[in-house]
């Protein structure tokens, strides 16, 4: 079976069905990072082409061991080193890299959009690794297995997004996909994390963190960008973590059995505390390799060949 | 030059409260010498056009009406001759039925100087197709510090100063500005938006904004200045236009402003009614504008001070922009809509619709403007120069960028089919545009 869609742009565009394939896809994926020979020959022959417009390590190391484990030939292309440096459109250098015949083009870019106008122009694959603050589909499809192999299901969970939900597409992306799936979702952070309208897309907002924590079964952290401290969002880190970090005492108002979630990379002592990061709860880790497994999954869904089996 | 008779159109003019079919307009000279019915009948015209010497154009089913004006536009030139020049600027106008467009004094240099007023007006005698009446900067290099010199702008041949693209954030400037406007005559627009409140901002701030992760332009930061300059002006005495009014709140400001008999007139663009914030969801640079695209509810504010006459004048804010200005990803994308060619077209809705009557409709796009400005125009008085626009209500036209005369090939527009379309436009007795017969 394959999606019946060129790209993957965003959640929103997603049906529930359409996610239950590539989270089904992905289980059976991730056996192949266990094996001693983590190798298939499913995209022998294809080419994907990361092109990364903002710093990542997490996303782009997944994408690039997704890629290598299903025998793809991979580009690696950042900001440092091509000719955007020289001033290059975006659409020139999708162009170009259009003109060489990849498969697939992950596309991460700090500016909302720009894999849908890529998506429109060229005729490869775009898979959006990130786009401003708008989608990151990759992460909240690896959280979504996260949590449906943890909890078993994601239907009638409640789930808490809790940090700057303004800035952060892993938020916009999640709440998207859980929505779909059926689970209740809170958002929460200082009223200057929460964007306009947020309720219309189908969640509850709160401006002090405890609301939201109260009964969750899933506690999704968000990154505080540091750097936007100087936009005053916030006035200092240290009243950051005093009010709205996750610690050993808030997490108490949770469900027992909680897990707790971060998209990385963590700020320890800012938005969670180091204990809770690494205890028991925590399944960040599990998160990274779950998202080789969901990239795995999406590569072969948009481009694996007819007839191409599932690794046995 | 040519004398012409305009024989048997529907003609209307606000400015004498006429709405009359058929009526016969003579153009000698330049000028508008006779209008009446049945002049085509008299033996002395019929002989004149048998000798050649007078030109007969039947408007039959056609609206003949003052020549329209669009106060806000942008032409670019000097320095940003690849996005729209005089001439291709003051092209696109007479196709799109204007007979004189003011422009913004956002150029390269900026136009806060007589030799830069100076430039666009030879520049605009040279071609000849529109009058051009340049709108200085209120500060030099539209920094926000320093005035403008007004008075030889003025002499220069400026009709009005404005901030417009960069606000005036420092309300002692403005009161300043304003004062000092009056002892010359000069109009002054202002261009509401805090720029601290919009800071970053790249679409209304709403849903979709939230939905789409990008930063918003807050409606209050148009409100907040719109409520200034209003309070300025009552404090000065001094009158005030507001460009591109685009929220419900500013609206119900200028409302409340005109009951309390301040000297306050406001402008909006076709695209602020037309359409909304949530068209932006296939991130369209075409769709980017400043005041950015806003809400339903907003839109249907305009309409409703459309119609009630809170908004005096229908502009197009005329912004043509290069492919590389909008070939570019949203957030990087000029803000813009290339209007001149569409804005009759877009505005005649409103009468389809039922918001304003032809009458109404053709006040607040020329008669309003033209008295804005003081500058003449806006009327079909005998004596006055023939600044003529012929309309055909019922010829129905699809949009296509690539075929405006302006170089701004960047409307969202393209592919709309519209309803009414100027199809002769004169100014002071010359034909700057003619289709009338032609089939598009």
């Amino acid at each position: 079976m394959k999606l019946n869609r060129k790209d993957i742009l965003g959640i929103r565009d997603l049906t529930p069905e359409e996610i239950n394939l590539i989270l089904d896809t992905a289980d059976s994926f991730l056996e192949v990072s266990t094996r001693p020979i983590k190798k298939v020959p499913t995209l022998r022959g294809k080419t994907v082409i990361n092109l990364f417009y903002e710093p990542s390590t997490r996303t782009r190391t997944s994408f690039e061991i997704a890629a290598k484990r299903l025998s793809a030939d991979t580009i690696n292309i950042s900001t440092s080193t091509s000719s955007v440096v020289k001033g290059e459109t975006l659409i020139d250098t999708a162009r170009n890299l259009e003109a060489m015949n990849p498969d697939v083009v992950v596309l991460r870019h700090s500016a909302a959009g720009a894999p849908h106008m890529l998506a429109k122009l060229i005729k490869p694959s775009i898979i959006n690794a990130g786009d401003g603050a708008h989608e990151h589909p990759t992460q909240a499809l690896l959280d979504m297995l996260t949590i449906r192999t943890k909890k078993g299901k994601i239907k009638g969970l409640k789930v808490a997004i809790i940090g700057d939900i303004a800035h952060s597409r892993v938020a916009r992306s999640n709440i998207y996909g859980l929505t779909k799936m059926g689970a209740e979702v809170v958002v929460a952070g200082p009223a200057t994390m929460i964007p306009r309208d947020i309720e219309k897309m189908g969640v509850k907002a709160f401006t002090r963190i405890e609301k939201a924590l109260s009964g969750a079964d899933i506690i999704m952290m968000l990154r505080i960008q540091t750097e936007r401290e100087k936009l005053s969002i916030f006035p200092s880190l240290r009243e950051y973590a005093t009010y709205f970090s996750l610690n050993r005492e808030n997490i108490k108002l949770a469900k027992e059995d909680v897990l707790v979630m971060h998209p990385g990379p963590v700020n320890r002592g800012v938005e969670i505390s180091p204990d809770v990061a690494d205890g028991p709860y925590s399944v960040i880790l599990d998160q990274v390799t779950f998202g080789v497994a969901v990239r795995m999954a999406l590569l072969y869904l948009l481009v694996g060949g007819v007839g191409d089996e599932l690794p046995a | 030059m040519t004398n012409y008779l305009l024989r048997g159109g529907r003609v209307i003019d606000p400015s004498q409260n006429l709405d009359i079919t058929p009526l016969d307009v003579l153009v000698e000279k330049g000028v508008i010498s006779l209008i009446d019915q049945g002049i085509y009948r008299r033996a002395t015209i019929r002989r004149r056009i048998k000798s050649g010497e007078l030109e007969e154009i039947n408007l039959r089913e056609l609206v003949l009406c003052p020549g329209l004006i669009d106060m806000h536009t942008h032409l670019r030139e000097p320095g940003y001759e690849y996005k729209e020049t005089i001439g291709t600027g003051s092209k696109a106008a007479a196709a799109g039925g204007f007979t004189a467009v003011a422009c913004m004094p956002n150029t390269n240099p900026i136009n806060d100087n007589r030799a830069v007023t100076e430039f666009i007006l030879r520049k605009a005698k040279s071609c000849g197709l529109s009058r051009i009446y340049p709108i200085a900067a209120i500060t030099k290099g539209s920094l926000g510090e320093s005035l403008s010199e007004f008075g030889d702008l003025k002499d220069a041949g400026a009709v009005a100063v404005s901030d417009d693209g960069r606000p005036v954030m420092n309300s002692a400037i403005m009161r300043l500005a304003m004062e000092y406007a009056s002892s010359f005559g000069l109009s002054v627009i202002s261009h509401c938006e805090d720029l601290n409140l919009s800071a970053g901002g790249l679409m209304n701030e709403g849903f979709t904004a939230t939905e789409l992760g990008f930063p918003g332009i807050p409606s209050v930061a148009e409100e907040i200045m719109v409520a200034r300059e209003i309070l300025l002006s009552q404090y000065t005495g001094v009158p005030i236009h507001l460009a591109h009014i685009s929220t419900r709140g500013a609206v119900n400001l200028v409302r409340e402003g005109k009951k309390r008999g301040i000297k306050v007139t406001a402008e909006t663009a076709p695209h602020y009614f037309t359409l909304t914030e949530e068209n932006l969801k296939e991130f369209d640079t075409n769709l980017k504008t400043n005041p950015p695209l806003r809400g339903r509810e907003d839109l249907l504010a305009i309409k409703e001070a459309l119609k009630d006459g809170t908004i005096d004048v229908i502009a197009s804010d005329h912004a043509p922009h290069g492919r590389t200005d909008k070939e570019v990803e949203f957030t990087f994308a000029a803000s813009g809509i290339s209007g001149l060619e569409t804005s009759l077209g877009l505005s005649l809705i409103l009468v389809e619709e039922g918001i304003l009557t032809l009458s109404q409709l053709i006040e607040k796009m020329s008669l309003a403007p033209a008295r804005i400005l003081g500058v003449p125009g806006g009327s079909l008085a005998i004596g006055s120069p023939a600044d003529i626009t012929i309309i055909d209500l019922k010829k129905k036209w699809q949009v296509d960028p690539l075929k405006f005369y302006s170089r701004g090939k960047n409307s969202p527009f393209a592919g709309y089919i519209l309803k009414g379309k100027a199809v002769l436009t004169m100014v002071a007795g010359t034909i700057t545009y003619n289709e009338i017969g032609k089939t598009t």
